[in-house]
């Protein structure tokens, strides 16, 4: 016995942790990747000869389009609001994530719906894409972007200016530099967002990756080769990430104090020196970014809207509303738990292979919701069928499906899906922070749990609440894997919005597009708030 | 173990146990019918709360993309709780049948229904029409009267049809395929791509705007559609309006049809209140609202067609093996590949 409790103290439960969540968390990825087993030649030959071409380049076009778009916006729009003074700019600073909470497709819907009525613009090409999806998916940029620029600390611009380097020069080669891994990872969220997209090329009849395998699945049947090329899709996402890690293999960033608390105290701003862009035009970046990617479309969707509402289906959206948020809420909070256990298990376990099973767990977010679904629904479905023998030898009856068609189907699907949002943003948050603090505190005598609550958790805070925005919007607006895993007679406002859509009703559409915005707007305005 | 074995055994023959009884009786009826829906709650939804007042039967209800559906079914097994699932186009219900997700229906089914399974997994509910939509101002109707005639060299750069992802354009090929042959079917592809004003996009409405605002002058798209938005707000009917339908080969294999259709699943526990189901969807109130609300052509010739439809005008429609038409979706697709139609 005491074997086993010497073994037990010995062993290395971080490592246990991290890799027994990341096995589960993998499994539906797992799953899709099994798909491999039967190759057919033939189909791989006639996708090769006909549109594999086409949808390699339109993917790889978008997402690195998307990529830089939002890297340019998210990076520009940060370092205006947490370096300069000008008008607006405590208003702009939370108000430049409101478009987060729009969803790709329903920005399309609703600019297309808008030019449509003058005729003489067509957004719906690849540009019109890469341009509308970037302005909704900058704030994963912007956001991170924003708590690095902000945590810098002010020493360096001290000595920066005191060496005669500009305020522009200071940028590209002290702070972007430092913020890389807040930067690049926020552009890793917009660009797998945007590789897994399918409403919105769909929509534009753009061929990419993602409808190539709707195309492979819906039209031929052919759910192996559908599984098969998103599996591929994953294994390519995987690498890049990889890369980009093996690429800043030698550097850390740590914050070594708590950053300066009047932001206004500028090196750069407070001298007499000019600033290189002027007050009045950051004021006018600023407010047509918000204009065009969350202002006009919020007043068009609102006026169609309101043209359209009855006032007799009140009771159906304040439950739809109720569901959504309910739904939304309690897996952030299961998600950003999940993703503060796995980042510690990374910083804690002696094994450095956690931080691959990690990685590999997080991959979800890359594939398209769909096919995700499918992935979610195998492992269920094989559970319950042991359940049930079991169940069945024991009791003599049947219990029928526990997991699939149940909320623990969909909340699984959505851990899987968004655990990779929450994660960057806890591993972001964690590798700032110093490992000596760490053992300062544990060779004063004190246990983990006191490092996380008194020193962690004070400096993480920001992270969480970032984490903790991000993906409630982002299960918010989730609408392939809800429309298939949901249980009967749940009904969130995205799939009643594309319900809608699909069913080529822009106008009825709006009113559950615009209450999508406005819920997912509540959050980001309170948290933003708490996080001052 | 041996006891595991056995219990495994039963597990897999439970379903089969299950009385596959004779006809719905009224009072006998489950007190609840799970549905799996390809077509959308509020196309659907008036009619099951009907039903459900009706016989007091407790409706659930998941709505989504077919083949999704489809797969959650499959996935779930033995075990699944759906009783009824609901498409909108034939080529899933093949589908459905070939994956044995279906069983035969015991249903009652009127006289008038000829649009189903031979084997009973499936029945029509409504159908569906492509036909040709043209601007009167810019075509003659007089030289456009056919499938064929979309490919003539008059029509280059003017042709609007969305994209070969989706299903309607699917079974439209597929049907082609049927009648005139692969190669054909083939060649016609080709030719309309080489007639395409642009590159396909947006759903059927879109093609429709297309055509007023002068993008291009012939296009092809369900009627449910333009009735829908001849039914709309003003800016949608003013458009919807100014288009014209073209029923084509009338003179041989009529317009493409497609159907919407019901099918009992596979492992349905509420067997009866299924069969009552179908037998409900197939009666005149249910048809009326179908043709009235929903711009549907209803499959009970007996229902008076409202307004919009009758407006359209009547028409001859193809009649071929609908089953086929789901099996060939996949052969369809891959020539829809080959002739470059995105």
């Amino acid at each position: 016995m005491a074997v086993i409790i010497n073994k037990w103290r010995e062993l290395d439960r971080w490592f246990v942790v991290g890799a027994g969540l990341s096995v589960i968390l993998a499994l539906p990825v797992l799953a899709i990747l099994f798909s491999y087993s039967h190759l057919s030649a033939e189909l791989w030959r006639h996708l090769y000869d006909t549109t594999l071409s086409e949808y390699l380049t339109n993917s790889v076009l978008l997402t690195l389009g998307v990529g830089l778009g939002s890297m340019f916006l998210g990076v520009a729009l940060a370092w205006c609001v947490t370096q300069y003074t000008f008008w607006g700019r405590g208003f702009f600073e939370w108000a430049l994530l409101l478009p987060l909470a729009m969803p790709a497709y329903i920005i399309a819907y609703t600019y297309t719906g808008m030019f449509d009525q003058f005729g003489w613009f067509d957004s719906r090409t690849l540009l019109g894409a890469i341009v509308l999806m970037s302005l909704v998916l900058y704030p994963y940029v912007y956001i991170l972007a924003k708590t690095a620029f902000s945590s810098q600390q002010h020493t360096y611009q001290d000595a920066a200016a005191s060496l005669g380097v500009t305020h522009a020069r200071y940028f590209f080669k002290v702070a972007l530099p430092i913020a890389r891994p807040a930067v690049f990872t926020g552009m890793a969220l917009a660009m797998m967002e945007a590789l897994a997209d399918y409403g919105t090329v769909a929509y534009f009849g753009i061929s990419t990756f993602t409808t190539g395998i709707f195309r492979t699945w819906f039209g031929m049947g052919e759910m192996q080769l559908a599984s098969q090329l998103a599996g591929a899709l994953a294994v390519f996402v995987l690498l890049v990430l990889g890369l980009e890690k093996y690429s800043r293999r030698n550097m850390r960033f740590y914050q070594t104090q708590i950053p300066h608390q009047d932001m206004r105290v500028n090196t750069y701003t407070n001298t007499q020196s000019k600033p290189f862009l002027s007050p009045l035009l950051m004021s006018v970046f600023c407010l047509v970014v918000l204009a065009v990617a969350f202002i006009i479309p919020v007043f068009q969707l609102c006026i169609w809207a309101w043209e359209f509402a009855e006032v007799s289906v009140i009771d159906e959206y304040l439950s739809l509303v109720s569901n959504s948020f309910l739904l939304a809420f309690s897996t952030s909070v299961l998600i950003v738990a999940l993703a503060l256990l796995l980042s510690y298990a990374q910083r804690f376990s002696t094994h450095s292979q956690v931080s691959g099973l990690t990685q590999f767990a997080a991959l979800g977010y890359a594939i398209p919701g769909t096919v995700l679904a499918i992935g979610v629904l195998q492992p269920l479905g094989w559970l319950d069928e042991q359940i049930n023998v079991l169940w069945a030898f024991v009791f003599d009856e049947y219990i029928g499906l526990v997991f699939s068609g149940t909320f623990v189907a969909l909340m699984f699907a959505y851990c899987v899906r968004f655990l990779s949002v929450a994660l960057h943003n806890t591993q972001n948050g964690l590798e700032r922070i110093k490992p000596n603090v760490d053992d300062a505190v544990l060779t004063l005598g004190l246990g983990r749990l006191r490092i996380f609550s008194r020193i962690h958790l004070p400096l993480l805070k920001k992270s969480i609440l970032a984490a903790g925005i991000l993906v409630f919007v982002d299960v918010l607006k989730e609408l392939p894997a809800t429309l298939i895993l949901r249980p009967f007679n749940f009904n969130t406002l995205a799939v009643k919005a594309f319900e809608y859509a699909t069913d080529e009703r822009l106008l009825a559409a709006a009113l559950p597009s615009v209450t999508i915005v406005l819920v997912g707007i509540i959050p980001v305005i309170l948290l933003t708030r708490a996080m001052k | 173990m041996k006891k595991l074995a056995v219990a495994l055994a039963l597990s897999l023959l439970s379903p089969l146990s299950l009385p596959s009884m004779a006809l719905a009786n009224d009072n006998v009826v489950e007190a609840e019918l799970n549905i799996y829906s390809a077509r959308k709650e509020v196309l659907i939804k008036p009619l099951l709360d009907k039903f459900s007042e009706q016989y007091n039967v407790k409706i659930n209800l998941v709505t989504g993309k077919a083949d999704a559906l489809l797969a959650r079914a499959k996935s779930e097994g033995q075990f699944s709780p759906v009783d009824i699932i609901i498409t909108t186009d034939v080529g899933r219900l093949a589908r459905a049948k070939s994956q044995s997700l279906t069983q035969p229906m015991t249903a009652m089914l009127p006289e008038f229904v000829t649009l189903k399974d031979q084997d009973n997994h499936w029945v029509a509910l409504t159908t569906r029409n492509r036909p040709i939509l043209i601007n009167p101002l810019t075509v003659d109707s007089n030289t456009i009267t056919s499938y064929e005639d979309l490919i003539k060299p008059i029509f280059k750069g003017r042709v609007c049809i969305r994209s070969s992802s989706n299903i309607y354009n699917q079974s439209l090929v597929a049907a082609m395929i049927i009648q005139k042959g692969e190669e054909q079917a083939l060649a016609w592809s080709k030719g309309l791509v080489e007639n395409f004003a642009r590159r396909p996009k947006g759903g059927d409405r879109d093609q429709i705007k297309a055509l007023v605002s002068g993008v291009c002058d012939v296009a092809v798209a369900n009627t449910y559609y333009l009735a829908a938005m001849r039914n709309a707000d003003e800016a949608s009917q003013a458009i919807a309006n100014q288009v014209k339908v073209i029923w084509p080969n009338q003179s041989d294999r009529g317009v493409h049809l497609n159907i919407s259709g019901i099918a009992i699943a596979k492992h349905a526990k509420n067997i009866h209140a299924a069969n009552l189901l179908i037998e409900t969807m197939l009666q005149k109130e249910a048809q009326y609202w179908y043709a009235n609300t929903n711009y549907e052509y209803p499959v009970d010739p007996s229902i008076e067609w409202s307004g919009t439809l009758k407006a359209m005008g009547t028409f001859k429609h193809e009649s071929i093996d609908l089953n086929q038409v789901g099996e060939l979706n996949a052969q369809a697709l891959r020539i829809m590949d080959k002739a470059g139609w995105r």
